[in-house]
């Protein structure tokens, strides 16, 4: 039986007929819409490569069928950037040499994108690394990763200042 | 992962009359279901989505003075439900203390409850597992077992209940609303999650096509709001599940406690709560030589059932830090790694 279902996938409204309802919001990202940014690292929801943002909230992509998301929003790392001006847990990933092979940044960018909409960490170091703990680097880039998103966070937070200023 | 049927429901009767079929299951998140069926250790026949239903996500603070969490409310929500976290803050703090940020915005209460056992023998098909397999054997017994039961256990099984949030949910006396074929019952958190016995298989208290639709907390629970926390051992500090772990709830009055309770996590197949500690904790002062009478009272069925003996005395200690720090009074702010030993918690005694 087919299924047919509707995502916003970086903006843009994407229709798709799903044949198997095992296909996971990670596959079908890079499977269907060939969107290979987000990363199958472990494909069991340990290590946090598949980052993404359903709804504004980040989850792992590989533990939700596809076919359950039927009219979410969905960001992924490829939709983040603004044309050539990166986003700033971006710019501040690559300040600050928060990876080292890569394969896992795409997970913690969205991953640390997602942590400061929730706004539970702010800019201590002890919290970032908490509510930073569902995405592995098997590099050991944890120092960098650390720095990059407390000076994104650092940044935001005078931005948003500025603006209620 | 096995071919199913995917089916959405639109009420709540139509999913029940759905998952009363053979071979079908409930869909929630799936953080735990989709990672079992990946592994093969679940091969359902169908998946009945419950997440489209109305209703089921919403925390009402009822008149009575108890709170109604439905059952697709997400862990990470509720624990940061300002209202609910100020009211139960142990078991806002089990709750970040559980899995990872990502999982705890998908992961929904239902399905925390019904998680199955984080057991590597139930989860590798090659092993033998009366849970997985009735009647097949159990190769926990005699291999790699030092995080399994110090209690309920049996000769058919070992294996723990790896849920945070029951832990405080179970000491607050948590009841659990369950729509069922023959309408809507009530039961205790308590009796939801049956001990192994000779029946693993057989871990809960659901029949086919009940379907969990809130966790309710009696007015009572508000009562220990000055007085509670969480603490837990795993082997790293953040995205573990508890080695052991301990719910601790006081009620002080005019520098005696009224009213304790107390649960353990990662000791047996359900939520433990230790009624006979809550018992000598009634009307006396918050001593440490009460603290440790209740944690020897608590463990006192515990025994081994591998290489895990160090349990039972590291439960007897995080019960004795857990109701130290419960005394000492709920911080004004969560600390900053929730329910770790190792935090720097004004008031944190080493026991």
């Amino acid at each position: 039986m087919n299924h047919s279902i509707s995502l916003t996938v970086n903006g843009a409204r994407r229709d798709f007929v799903l044949d198997d309802p095992r296909v996971t919001l990670l596959d079908l990202l890079r499977e269907r819409l060939h969107l290979t940014g987000t990363k199958k690292g472990c494909d069991r929801g340990q290590c946090g490569a598949c980052t993404i943002l359903v709804d504004g909230k980040r989850i792992n992509s590989c533990l939700a069928l596809a076919v359950s998301h039927d009219g979410a929003d969905i960001l992924t790392i490829e939709g983040v950037a603004r044309g050539d001006q990166l986003h700033p847990v971006q710019a501040a990933f690559i300040a600050h040499d928060g990876f080292q092979c890569g394969f896992c940044t795409p997970g913690q960018i969205m991953s640390a994108i997602g942590m400061m909409r929730e706004a539970q960490a702010g800019d201590d170091p002890e919290r970032i690394r908490e509510c930073m703990s569902g995405n592995l680097c098997r590099c050991g880039a944890y120092a960098g990763i650390v720095d990059a998103v407390r000076e994104a966070q650092e940044r935001m937070d005078e931005s948003n200042q500025r603006r209620s200023a | 992962m096995k071919p199913f049927d995917y089916v959405r429901p639109g009420t709540v009767a139509e999913a029940v009359a759905a998952a009363a079929q053979p071979g079908a299951v409930y869909l929630a998140a799936g953080t735990n279901l989709l990672d079992l069926m990946k592994g093969g250790v679940s091969r359902p026949d169908r998946l009945v989505d419950v997440t489209h239903l109305d209703g089921l996500d919403q925390i009402e603070h009822l008149a009575d003075g108890s709170v109604r969490i439905g059952a697709l409310v997400s862990n990470a929500d509720l624990a940061h439900d300002a209202d609910f976290a100020r009211s139960y803050p142990a078991v806002a703090e089990a709750l970040l203390s559980g899995a990872s940020a990502q999982l705890r915005n998908a992961a929904t209460v239902g399905g925390n409850l019904l998680q199955r056992t984080r057991c590597a023998y139930f989860y590798d098909t090659a092993s033998r597992c009366n849970k997985r397999e009735a009647g097949s054997g159990c190769d926990a017994r005699e291999g790699e077992n030092r995080s399994h039961a110090v209690l309920g256990w049996s000769d058919s099984c070992i294996a723990t209940h790896p849920s945070d949030f029951c832990v405080p949910l179970v000491a607050l006396d948590a009841i659990v609303e369950i729509e069922g074929r023959n309408g809507r019952r009530e039961i205790p958190l308590d009796a939801l999650h049956r001990l192994p016995g000779d029946a693993p298989e057989r871990e809960s208290a659901l029949e086919p096509g009940d379907l969990i639709v809130a966790v309710r907390l009696p007015p009572a629970a508000r009562g220990f709001a000055a007085h509670a926390r969480y603490l837990k051992v795993r082997e790293r500090t953040s995205y573990a599940f508890a080695v052991v772990s301990a719910a601790a709830a006081l009620r002080i009055e005019n520098g005696k406690i009224r009213e304790a309770r107390l649960a353990l996590g990662g000791v047996a197949a359900k939520p433990w709560r230790a009624r006979s500690a809550e018992d000598v904790l009634g009307n006396v002062a918050p001593t440490a030589d009460a603290f440790q009478e209740a944690a020897l009272r608590a463990l006192t069925d515990a025994k081994p059932s591998g290489d895990n003996a160090f349990k039972i005395e590291l439960a007897r200690r995080i019960v004795v830090r857990a109701l130290t720090l419960a005394a000492a009074g709920t911080p004004a702010r969560l600390p900053a790694l929730p329910a770790s030993p190792f935090a720097s918690i004004p008031g944190a005694i080493h026991a």
